[in-house]
């Protein structure tokens, strides 16, 4: 708490001073490697308008999550009373974030969001490794058109069909059960996931399944234990972005589901955190950020094979 | 082998075996749902009276001629075009940033992104207490540096009102939506950028293309058609987007923000009029699909070039 208090009090000074510390740093370890030249200077300088660019772009996309991380540990009377959001005028406290788990059903969010976010990676990865693979190799005009087909089904909002789904999960008996998103969530996971995965699947040379036909597997075979393996970077990306697209998801969560309990974190914390006029703040942006983090590190992780994936998915194969 | 002729060595039928079960799946749970989404705009049907009663085009008229109608549908479409054109210019740029190599990219690329993997939903709470009518730390700033406050530069008041006065609102939303459909724009165009051949680029390096000159000359015309497809994506993602406006104004002040989707959202489910709410989402159907297949040939034509 000593660290973290003395962290919080000097929070935009400290932001300023390691960026400083790190480019002096980085400028440092050229001037080390390529001497204190003239030339070096120079180009410093010309490159420095490029890293404004890059800076004034972070600033505005990471503003507010900065401000969620100061928020989240001020006390009511710092918030509330002739407000000073750059600062702490008292000690910051971690009462907020005790309430948010202790006091709040934000961990049954967390836990229905990844029952279903799991439940729908496995029925996406049953369904569209197969067909995507079909997609990619083996059929000719036929999968085209469905691949087509596919692809304007995915353009298709949730926003058109939420009224005549929600009528048939009422019909299934299943308003209020986690279970109805499980089973309609796959409606928009496996177009994407069909789309991404035969990109990488038209990655593989197609010369190693011939070897392994010639080798007297069947074609099934030849896909599951040739093709599948060495896609495995591809398919764990895919999985990755299965499941945040299921975090993501609001509308159907918010229609099915009106038990507080079986909510999800989309529409958990914005729908239950906040009670009428009565907005808890300060568990509000603590609840957004704890999830922003890892899935922002999780994008950024599996960037390039997205990038990559969707280059080729793009490509006619 | 060729002799035994076992099913599943042949190529068409195990492609169909693969591609079929997916098929059904998506047909049934969009196809079907599509269908009666038609199905209730010519019928009475409301949550507490599930009949299906044929009633013609009593609600696609009665929503046409509805004045809150007009005026969300060309919310809607305002939104989409406006935001559409900051997010096009920020995204060419962020891709042209982050397809090369630069001390702190890694970091940088986690910090630009975190706005498209936030879930919408939370990354909106962020906002909503970014644009709060009594809190908000930029009306703070403004306040500090004379901009508000008595003898304010924009205004006498201490707030904005960010959410809460007619035009404001409106550009807020804007806002929000460039902030957050920007990286998904971006991670399109980078795609682009990427597969364009390297043998193309070392030429015109050898014919000493300038940077500039290569990226007017060259790489943006190749990317074109990603383009096209970065901005169906958006465009699409963006018209019938509700999540925005339910947590930042719910369609307020008055109507100002209200947009297709939520409206539908209000009438069909807590209105209770599923008839009428199906018949209002589906007015968003030609519009979408006029649009994608215009998108789509262009960027086909594009690539044939």
């Amino acid at each position: 708490m000593g660290l973290l208090s003395w962290v919080l009090h000097n929070f935009w000074a400290l932001l300023v001073l390691l960026f400083l510390a790190l480019v002096a740093l980085r400028i440092a370890w050229r001037i080390h490697k390529y001497g204190a030249t003239r030339a070096e200077f120079a180009y410093v300088l010309r490159r420095s308008p490029f890293y404004l660019v890059v800076l004034t772009f972070c600033f505005f996309a990471a503003a507010p999550f900065l401000i969620m991380f100061m928020h989240s540990f001020k006390t009511d009377g710092d918030l509330y009373r002739r407000p000073q959001p750059f600062v702490f005028r008292q000690d910051p406290t971690l009462e907020h974030l005790d309430a948010l788990f202790n006091n709040t059903a934000y961990l049954e969010f967390i836990r229905n969001s990844v029952v279903v976010g799991i439940a729908v990676v496995i029925i996406t990865l049953v369904l569209s490794l197969p067909a995507a693979y079909a997609l990619a190799r083996l059929t000719g005009r036929w999968g085209e058109r469905a691949g087509m087909l596919m692809f304007l089904v995915y353009l298709v909002p949730p926003t058109l069909l939420f009224i005549p789904m929600f009528r048939i999960v009422v019909l299934l008996g299943l308003k209020d059960d986690p279970m109805s998103l499980i089973v309609v969530y796959p409606s928009f996971t496996v177009p994407f996931s069909m789309w991404l995965l035969s990109g990488f699947f038209k990655a593989v040379p197609p010369e190693l399944e011939e070897a392994a036909l010639v080798d007297g597997y069947n074609r099934v075979e030849a896909f599951l234990r040739v093709v599948l393996p060495l896609s495995l970077p591809g398919i764990i990306s895919t999985i990755v972005f299965t499941f945040t697209l299921t975090l993501h998801e609001f509308i159907y969560g918010l229609v099915f589901i009106a038990d507080t309990s079986q909510r999800t974190l989309s529409v958990g914390v914005p729908t239950e955190l906040i009670l009428g006029d009565v907005y808890f703040w300060q568990p509000l942006l603590a609840a957004a950020l704890i999830i922003a983090i890892p899935v922002g590190l999780a994008y950024n992780l599996f960037l390039d094979s997205l990038v990559q994936g969707f280059t080729m998915g793009a490509v006619k194969g | 082998m060729a002799r035994l002729s076992y099913p599943l060595d042949n190529r068409r039928f195990v492609g169909m075996m693969f591609l079929t079960p997916a098929l059904l799946y998506i047909l049934l749970l969009v196809g079907f749902p599509f269908l009666l989404a038609i199905a209730f705009g010519f019928s009475d049907v409301t949550v507490g009276n599930t009949d299906l009663n044929f009633v013609g085009f009593q609600n696609y008229l009665a929503v046409w001629e509805n004045d809150i109608f007009r005026q969300v549908f060309e919310t809607t479409i305002r939104f989409t075009l406006i935001s559409q054109v900051f997010i096009l210019i920020f995204a060419n740029i962020l891709a042209v940033i982050f397809t090369q190599n630069f001390t702190g990219k890694w970091f940088a690329r986690f910090i630009f992104i975190l706005p498209w993997a936030t879930p919408v939903s939370l990354a909106m709470i962020g906002w909503l207490w970014m644009l709060d009518t009594k809190y908000s730390p930029i009306d703070y700033l403004l306040l500090q540096t004379g901009f508000l406050g008595p003898n304010g530069i924009l205004s006498n008041n201490r707030n904005l009102f960010w959410l809460a006065t007619p035009d404001l609102s409106q550009i807020s939303v804007i806002f929000v939506q460039v902030w957050r459909m920007t990286p998904l724009a971006t991670v399109i165009l980078m795609a682009g950028l990427s597969s364009i051949p390297t043998d193309i680029l070392d030429q015109a390096e050898v014919d000493g293309s300038r940077f500039m000159r290569t990226l007017l000359q060259i790489k943006l015309p190749l990317i074109l058609p990603i383009m096209v497809i970065a901005l169906l994506f958006s465009m699409i993602t963006m018209f019938g987007d509700m999540t925005v406006v339910y947590v930042l104004t719910r369609g307020g002040p008055v109507d100002y923000t209200r947009v297709l989707g939520l409206y539908s959202f209000q009438v069909g489910i807590e209105g209770g009029n599923l008839a009428q709410g199906a018949a209002i989402s589906l007015f968003a159907f030609p519009l979408l699909l006029a649009m994608a297949i215009f998108m789509l040939r262009t960027a086909s034509r594009a690539e044939v070039q």
